[in-house]
């Protein structure tokens, strides 16, 4: 993937030394930089002093044990949003529910799988990456004047309006899908699709907005503006189908379940900005635009076709993409019809 | 369960362990084990005599965990078990049991790293 890599700097709870070792062994492979503590306090203490992207946790140990980890936490602001994924060789789904209950990230059984660990981590990191990203804009409002004269109104934390292009994503026929298989297995394959996902629209200029269930939304041009931002939402959405697909083929070989994505793309501008209360904000995008993406994205299964573009998106596409023109389609919720394009 | 009836150690385990981390990553790995494994059977029979069902229930789930990363299914069984297992029920040859069982794997996974 062209996006380059970033080193995440992990912290390591874990009293066993054989799984210590193991654990952070397998991390500093992957190019991450570990710190290794014993025990839950010495975690706390460790985080209050020096900043880390992401924390693995052990459950059974002397002392504080993992839930009461998980649980101080959440009781203090700055350390709040750590991602934690919990690596654990307790039996039962109710240990699970419990952590993630308390704010884990993810679980992982152990013996940790090395591919599962490596797709783990990078979704957390990227996640958390995202939400530091967020974060420092809206520092960058807050000290604006335009933010203070936002706040006295409330919500819209600077809402403007700004050229762009989103992407609706999502896995067709995911709900028989995800009742044929155990629940362990749905959100191991959600997460590798994640991944994948994230890493196509990343490395196009691309933010993840909103994850819903197995569908998703990124935007190009917004919060930062994005040069030919419809021929880079373009370019992720044939990426991310050609994932999707090579994706499957591993899973085919491997007897597990494939997927097949549908993606639908619009241009035009949207209504960006922060919304929320002063405790919580989210950068949103709102307006036709979004509404004609998600449409669209509906709209590729009854097409057939993997990616269906607005007349918008087409127009700024240029020289150097196989479009199709399926002419004016009615979308759901729209009075007037919309010209559909396809692009392979 | 029978310890007779499969492999003391899952060389198929093994030998995912040693490709993914390395062979001499292995063998530090298994010293430790080899080290630790001893001072955890003793934290159970401690644990069992004072009746201090979270410290046998810790032991043998690190147990539990180190034999199933190096692929001593059975040993690795056995400790679950006892992790699972109601304190004031667990017999001493439960714990003479799965002593012998690490006795096993410790020798055989001696053999696999130092030939």
């Amino acid at each position: 993937m062209a996006e380059a890599f970033h080193a995440a700097q992990i912290l390591l709870v874990e009293d066993n030394r054989v799984n210590r070792l193991l654990l952070a062994r397998q991390v500093e492979q992957l190019g991450h930089v570990v710190r290794s503590v014993d025990d839950g306090l010495q975690a706390l203490t460790t985080l209050r002093s020096q900043p880390f992207d992401l924390m693995l946790l052990d459950i059974e140990m002397p002392g504080m044990n993992g839930f009461q980890v998980l649980e101080q936490l959440s009781t203090e602001p700055e350390l709040r949003e750590l991602p934690v994924i919990v690596t654990s060789g307790l039996d039962g789904l109710a240990n699970v529910v419990r952590c993630i209950e308390l704010g884990a990230e993810d679980y992982l059984h152990k013996p940790v799988n090395p591919v599962l660990l490596r797709a783990r981590i990078a979704a957390s990191f990227e996640k958390k990456r995202l939400r530091d990203q967020q974060r420092e804009l809206v520092r960058r409002f807050a000290t604006s004047a335009v933010a203070q004269d936002v706040q006295r109104s409330g919500f819209a934390l600077g809402g403007h309006l700004v050229p762009a292009s989103v992407l609706f994503c999502d896995i067709r026929g995911f709900t028989t899908l995800a009742e044929a298989l155990p629940p362990e297995e749905v959100i191991e394959l959600l997460n590798t699709y994640y991944t994948l996902m994230f890493d196509a629209i990343g490395s196009h200029g691309g933010v993840v907005n909103q994850i819903i269930g197995d569908g998703l939304m990124a935007i190009f041009g917004a919060p930062l503006p994005l040069e030919g931002h419809a021929k880079c939402a373009v370019r992720a959405g044939l990426e991310m189908v050609e994932m999707a697909a090579q994706f499957s083929v591993d899973q085919r070989a491997a007897g597990g379940p494939e997927i097949r994505i549908g993606v639908g793309i619009a241009s035009g501008e949207v209504v960006a900005g922060y919304t929320g209360t002063q405790d919580r904000a989210t950068y949103t995008c709102v307006g036709d635009t979004v509404n004609r993406a998600a449409r669209l994205e509906a709209c590729t299964k009854e097409a057939q076709r993997a990616v269906l573009i607005d007349g918008a998106t087409r127009e700024h596409l240029g020289a150097g993409f196989e479009v199709e023109a399926l002419g004016a389609m009615q979308l759901k919720g729209k009075t007037q019809s919309v010209e559909v394009f396809a692009v392979a | 369960m029978s310890a007779a009836s499969s492999p003391i150690i899952d060389t198929q385990v093994f030998g995912e362990l040693q490709n993914n981390t390395g062979a001499d990553f292995v063998i530090e790995l298994v010293d430790t084990f080899l080290d630790e494994a001893p001072q955890l059977l003793a934290q159970m029979r401690s644990a069992r005599a004072a009746a201090d069902a979270d410290s046998f229930r810790r032991a043998a789930h690190s147990l539990k965990s180190n034999g199933n990363t190096f692929g001593a299914l059975a040993f690795a069984a056995q400790a679950r078990s006892l992790e699972l297992a109601v304190l004031a029920q667990v017999e001493e040859g439960a714990l003479a049991a799965l002593e012998e069982a690490f006795g096993q794997a410790a020798a055989r996974l001696r053999e696999l790293c130092h030939g």
